[in-house]
C-alpha cells in the first residue's frame, strides 16, 4: 500500500469541480503558438520601421513646405509641388504596391495564424491530447481563439495609429484624394477589425476542413472575397449618401469627400447619369470647341439649356463614423465566426 | 463500481454504423482489453468513452455514473490516443508545462523522475524523440495525471518488441501499485496475454464477449486468451469476408 500514491479524489459530480482557472492557457497559448505571434511581430516590425522611415521623411518634407514665406514665392511652389508629388510616388500612393501590400496583412494573419489554429490539431490527431485533459474542450477553445484575438488585435490597432499618424500631411487640402479611397481598411480601427475578422474566418475554416494547407486556401480566398465586396459594394452604403448641384462640388484639390456617382436632371426629371450623351451636346453644345471644355466639361454649357447636374458623394465628416460602421460589423462577423468554432468544437464528433 | 457502463451505445458515421448495440459493464481496478480486428469499432468505442464523441444511440457512462465527457469525467480519465499524438514543435519540458496547465491535478515530480528514469532529455523536442520514447512521454504524461481510468488507443501497434514491453510494464506498475483501471485496445494479444484481467471482444461493431479472463477461459475451456479470441474472431470471420 505504501506504492499508493493517489492524493484525495473527488468522488462527487460537477458541482464540486471548480473550472481550472482561464488564465493557465496563456502560457499554453503562447508556448504552442510563439513561432506564429513572432512571425506577426516581424512582419508587422518591418513594416512599421519602413512606414516610419518614410513617414518621417513625408511628415519633414510637409513641414518645409508649410512653414515656408511667402507662400506664392518660386522657392515656396517649388517645394510644395514636391510633397504633392510624394503623395502619387512615394511608398503609399494610389499607383505604388505600398498601400496593396498593407492589405494583405490582415489576410496573412487570418490565414497563417488563424487557420492553423485548429486545423493542424485536427490534421495531427493532436485535438485527441487537447480535448480530453481537464481544461476541457470548449473552454480550450475559447481561451485560445480569444487570446490570440486580443493580442493580434492590440498589434494591428497600434499598426493602425502609425499607419494613421503617416497619413497626417494628406488628410489638409493639400492631397486630392479621399480618405475613403486610401487606406480605408488600415487605419487603427479598421484594421484590427479586418485582422480579426480574417483570423475568425480562418479558425472556422481550419475547424469545418480540418487540413492546414487547404485550410489557408479557404481562408484567402474568403478574405479576398470579402475584402472586395466591402470596399466595392458595401462601404458606399453605410450612410445615405448626400447629393449636391454644386458644379464645382467635384473639382479635383477642392475637398476630401468622397464621390460616388453623378447624373443630370431637367425640370425635376431624371435625364442621364454620368457624362452627358452625344446626342445632348450636340444639340446644344456643339458651339463649344475641344479646347474651350474646362474641367467641368459640357455641365455649364448644358445648364444653360435646363440642365442640373448633381454629385452624390459622402462627406469628409463621415470617415471616422464610416471607420466606426466597418470596424463594427467586422468585429460582429468575427465574433459570429469564433462562437460558430467553439460550437463546432464543442458538439461536432471528433 | 463500473468503470465504464454502456447501454445500447451505437455510433453511426453517415449510413454505417462503427458501433451497435453495444451494452457493457468494465468493472473498476481491472486491466480491461478490447480485442478486435482492425475497423471493429474499438476506437470508436474508446472515443464515447473519453467523450471526444457523442454517441448516436444509447448511452455510456465511465467513474460510476458520470456522463462520458463530462468536466468531472474528463478529470478521472487520461487517455493516449493511437499513435501517441504529442506536439511535435514543443519540448518534453513544455509538453510537460502544457498538460500540467490544463489538468486540475498534475504530479510533476512524478513526470520528471520517471522520464529522467526513461532517459528522455526535457530540451528534446517531442517531435525528435523515437516511437518508443514518444509513447512513453505520453504515457507518463498521462499518469502524472493521477486518473482513476486510463484509456490506451492501439497502444503498442506501431512499437517495437522491445518498447511494447517496457510499455506494457509501466502500464502494469501504474495498475498494480496505484489501482489505476485501464481500458485498452489492440488487435494483438500477444503482449496483452498476461496483463489482461478482463476481456471485451468486439467484431463488426458489435460486443462478441466479455468478461473477467479467468471465468471465460475456465466457462469456455481455452488455454489461453488468445486462444479464445481467436476462436470467436474466426466464428464471425465468414460474416467479415462475405
Amino acid at each position: 500500500m505504501t506504492a499508493l500514491r493517489m492524493p484525495g479524489r473527488l468522488d462527487s459530480g460537477d458541482a464540486a469541480l471548480r473550472p481550472i482557472p482561464w488564465r493557465r492557457m496563456a502560457g499554453i497559448t503562447w508556448r504552442q503558438h510563439r513561432f506564429a505571434l513572432a512571425g506577426v511581430a516581424v512582419l508587422l516590425g518591418a513594416l512599421a520601421v519602413w512606414l516610419w522611415s518614410a513617414g518621417t521623411s513625408l511628415h519633414n518634407a510637409y513641414a518645409t513646405a508649410t512653414a515656408c514665406h511667402p507662400a506664392s514665392s518660386a522657392a515656396c511652389q517649388n517645394l510644395i509641388n514636391i510633397f504633392n508629388s510624394s503623395a502619387t510616388s512615394n511608398v503609399m500612393g494610389n499607383k505604388d504596391p505600398g498601400g496593396v501590400l498593407l492589405q494583405l496583412v490582415p489576410a496573412l494573419i487570418g490565414a497563417f495564424v488563424g487557420a492553423p489554429v485548429l486545423a493542424r490539431e485536427l490534421e495531427t490527431g493532436t485535438f485527441r491530447f487537447a480535448w480530453t485533459q481537464g481544461f476541457g474542450r470548449w473552454r480550450w477553445t475559447l481561451a485560445k481563439l480569444v487570446l490570440l484575438g486580443v493580442v493580434l488585435a492590440a498589434a494591428t490597432a497600434a499598426f493602425g495609429v502609425l499607419v494613421s499618424w503617416y497619413f497626417q500631411p494628406y488628410s489638409g487640402t493639400l492631397y486630392e484624394d479621399s480618405p475613403f479611397a486610401n487606406l480605408f481598411s488600415l487605419r487603427e480601427v479598421t484594421f484590427p477589425a479586418w485582422t480579426l475578422a480574417a483570423f475568425a474566418i480562418g479558425a472556422l475554416a481550419g475547424m469545418l476542413i480540418r487540413r492546414v494547407v487547404p485550410a489557408i486556401v479557404a481562408t484567402l480566398a474568403l478574405y479576398a472575397g470579402l475584402a472586395i465586396a466591402a470596399a466595392a459594394f458595401l462601404r458606399e452604403h453605410y450612410l445615405a449618401p448626400l447629393a449636391t448641384s454644386n458644379l464645382n462640388f467635384s473639382l479635383p484639390g477642392t475637398g476630401t469627400a468622397w464621390t460616388l456617382g453623378q447624373w443630370s436632371t431637367k425640370d425635376g426629371r431624371f435625364a442621364f447619369a454620368g457624362n452627358p450623351p452625344d446626342s445632348l451636346v450636340n444639340q446644344f453644345c456643339s458651339s463649344v470647341s475641344a479646347d474651350k471644355i474646362g474641367p467641368l466639361g459640357f455641365a455649364p454649357c448644358l445648364a444653360q439649356h435646363g440642365y442640373t447636374q448633381w454629385t452624390s458623394y459622402q462627406p469628409a465628416s463621415r470617415f471616422w463614423p464610416f471607420q466606426w460602421i466597418e470596424g463594427g460589423w467586422l468585429l460582429a462577423l468575427a465574433a459570429l465566426l469564433i462562437a460558430a468554432t467553439i460550437w463546432l468544437a464543442r458538439h461536432r464528433a471528433a | 463500481m463500473n468503470i465504464v457502463e454502456a447501454s445500447g451505445l451505437g455510433k453511426r458515421y453517415g449510413r454505417t454504423w462503427a458501433l451497435r448495440e453495444c451494452t457493457l459493464e468494465i468493472p473498476a481496478g481491472r486491466v480491461a482489453a478490447l480485442v478486435g480486428p482492425n475497423g471493429a469499432g474499438k476506437t470508436t468505442l474508446l472515443n464515447l468513452a473519453v467523450g471526444l464523441t457523442a454517441p448516436s444511440a444509447g448511452e455510456v457512462t465511465v467513474l460510476g455514473d458520470l456522463r462520458a465527457g463530462s468536466p468531472a469525467a474528463l478529470d478521472g480519465i487520461a487517455f493516449v490516443a493511437q499513435d501517441t499524438p504529442l506536439y511535435k514543435t514543443l519540448s518534453v519540458a513544455d509538453m510537460i508545462y502544457v498538460t500540467g496547465g490544463l489538468n486540475r491535478r498534475f504530479d510533476q515530480p512524478y513526470a520528471l523522475a520517471r522520464l529522467d528514469e526513461l532517459g528522455i532529455p526535457l530540451k528534446r523536442k517531442a517531435g525528435k524523440l523515437s516511437g518508443g520514447q514518444q509513447a512513453q512521454l505520453a504515457l507518463t504524461l498521462a499518469l502524472a495525471r493521477r486518473p482513476r481510468l486510463l484509456v490506451l488507443d492501439e497502444p503498442v501497434a506501431a512499437l517495437d518488441p522491445i518498447a511494447r514491453h517496457d510499455f506494457m510494464a509501466t502500464v502494469l506498475a501504474a495498475a498494480t501499485a496505484d489501482g489505476v483501471s485501464v481500458l485498452l485496445s489492440s488487435h494483438v494479444l500477444t503482449e496483452l496475454e498476461r496483463v489482461t484481467s478482463y476481456l471485451v471482444l468486439i467484431t463488426r461493431g458489435q460486443v462478441r464477449l466479455a468478461g473477467e479472463v479467468d471465468d471465460l477461459l475456465a466457462a469456455h475451456g481455452h488455454a489461453s486468451l488468445e486462444e479464445l479470441a481467436l476462436h470467436y474472431l474466426r466464428e464471425t470471420a465468414p460474416e467479415v469476408t462475405r
